[in-house]
């Protein structure tokens, strides 16, 4: 068993979606929440190969893309005003255009941003060259938290002095919550993402069954968990059901990874955060704990706030919400495109812009 | 970004792992893992194993697709 081939076979694929078909009556809504699951989805043609009242909604599930444009602006001050300082960050924060440049083009004009695969890089390159600071530009969900949290714990325990970190890390599940409460969109159902949900556990979804009456399903990555997941919802809601169900369930359990919740506990705690489209949501974001002040890059440089402008025509945020889908901004694919993008979801690898522009079927 | 790959565990040398990710050597630490051994097979995100893959569990999810599928 390899995880991968197994859930990718067509037979399987195509018997999924005959299954839906068959037991598919109601006009239902279902929201992926997460962007790998928006790529899989766009990869394998599933959205079109669904029956035409099953709609399928991307939801805000790209950190990259969620990142408000005051904390784009803000990251990119910071890396024009401190040149002395290495600045570390995932590789799909290079290209997303602030209000006059992106860190890629600050790094043109001569800023030391780099690119890590982990944040234990950017550890790496506090250790090489410990007479330089480094700030690490965190952007990410629970998946990626722990990691960071681990990453400090290391340079606490190594005592190295010259590793900070800007946390603009976002929260899940308050940002469903958050668009529940809009009451802007009709969601039926949810599908949960996976890797979220191996470090949280699908109990954290309680609240939209009992509170909200939406059925979740947690799903994994490949297509065949994709499918499945959004069979199982649309069983339940054409039984009325309104259950939370794990379908990767050989990752994900009901608790979560106890022990990554830990170490994401002992240095982060929740605050409220900007999202880019939804604007503030009260518990959704994560500061750096007063015992780990000396590692916060908030308090290390003071970084004043960023101007909050959003690029012109840009309708990443309604992207983002679920209220369109990108081919309904007049951007999208003439002035927007993953070469010159416009707005954060045509940038990132995972965003519902560039799904839509990769995967876009011949008219 | 929450991309995670698969892969098993072929050694471990204090926090990290060397795993074979579909017959490629990468390292992983370990840090976030309860506990894992040689031989378990890991989802690796970001430089770190966030958890473990649970092969009954992924076979008796196959199993049930096949049904499903095949009905």
């Amino acid at each position: 068993m390899k995880y991968v081939d197994e859930f990718r076979k067509r037979e399987e694929a195509q018997g999924l979606l005959r299954k839906i078909r068959e037991i598919s009556r109601r006009e239902v809504s279902i929201m992926e929440i997460c962007g790998t699951h928006t790529h899989s989805i766009s990869k394998y043609g599933v959205r079109e190969a669904l029956p035409p009242n099953i709609r399928l909604i991307s939801g805000p599930g790209c950190p990259v893309c969620v990142t408000s444009a005051a904390d784009v602006n803000r990251l990119l001050d910071f890396s024009r005003s401190r040149r002395d300082v290495v600045i570390a960050t995932f590789g799909d924060m290079m290209k997303v255009p602030g209000s006059s440049s992106s860190l890629q083009e600050e790094k043109a004009r001569g800023g030391d941003i780099r690119v890590v695969y982990s944040p234990l890089g950017a550890l790496d390159i506090a250790r090489e060259d410990t007479g330089r600071e480094v700030v690490l530009f965190a952007v990410g969900f629970e998946t990626t938290v722990p990691t960071v949290a681990a990453t400090m714990l290391a340079a606490r325990e190594e005592g190295l002095k010259n590793f900070s970190v800007l946390s603009l890390h976002k929260l899940t599940p308050p940002a469903m919550r958050a668009l529940m409460d809009t009451g802007e969109i009709d969601i039926d159902g949810f599908i949960c993402p996976g890797h979220v949900t191996a470090i949280i556990g699908a109990g954290a979804y309680g609240f939209l069954a009992t509170e909200y009456g939406s059925p979740c399903v947690v799903a994994g990555f490949e297509p065949i968990d994709a499918i499945m997941g959004i069979y199982m919802l649309v069983r339940q809601l054409e039984e009325g059901r309104k259950d939370i169900e794990i379908e990767y369930d050989r990752v994900v359990t009901w608790d979560g990874n106890l022990k990554a919740q830990e170490v994401m506990r002992s240095v982060f705690e929740p605050a409220d955060s900007l999202w880019r489209g939804i604007g503030n949501i009260p518990g959704s974001g994560l500061r750096i704990r007063d015992e780990f002040a000396d590692m916060d890059a908030e308090k290390r440089f003071s970084i004043p706030p960023g101007e909050d402008a959003e690029p012109r025509g840009c309708k990443c945020g309604s992207v983002l919400k679920g209220l369109i889908t990108p081919d309904a901004c007049p951007l999208f694919a003439k002035a927007c495109t993953p070469e010159f993008p416009i707005g954060p979801c045509m940038v990132s690898s995972e965003g519902t812009c560039a799904a839509f522009f990769k995967y876009r079927r011949a008219a | 970004m929450c991309l995670g790959i698969p892969g098993r565990i072929i050694e471990i040398n204090g926090f990290v792992a060397r795993v074979d990710v579909a017959g490629a050597m990468k390292e992983a630490d370990l840090r976030l893992m309860q506990e894992a051994r040689p031989g378990d097979f890991v989802i690796i995100h970001a430089g770190f194993a966030i958890e473990k893959v649970d092969e009954a569990k992924a076979r008796d999810t196959l199993d049930l697709i096949k049904e499903i599928a095949g009905k």
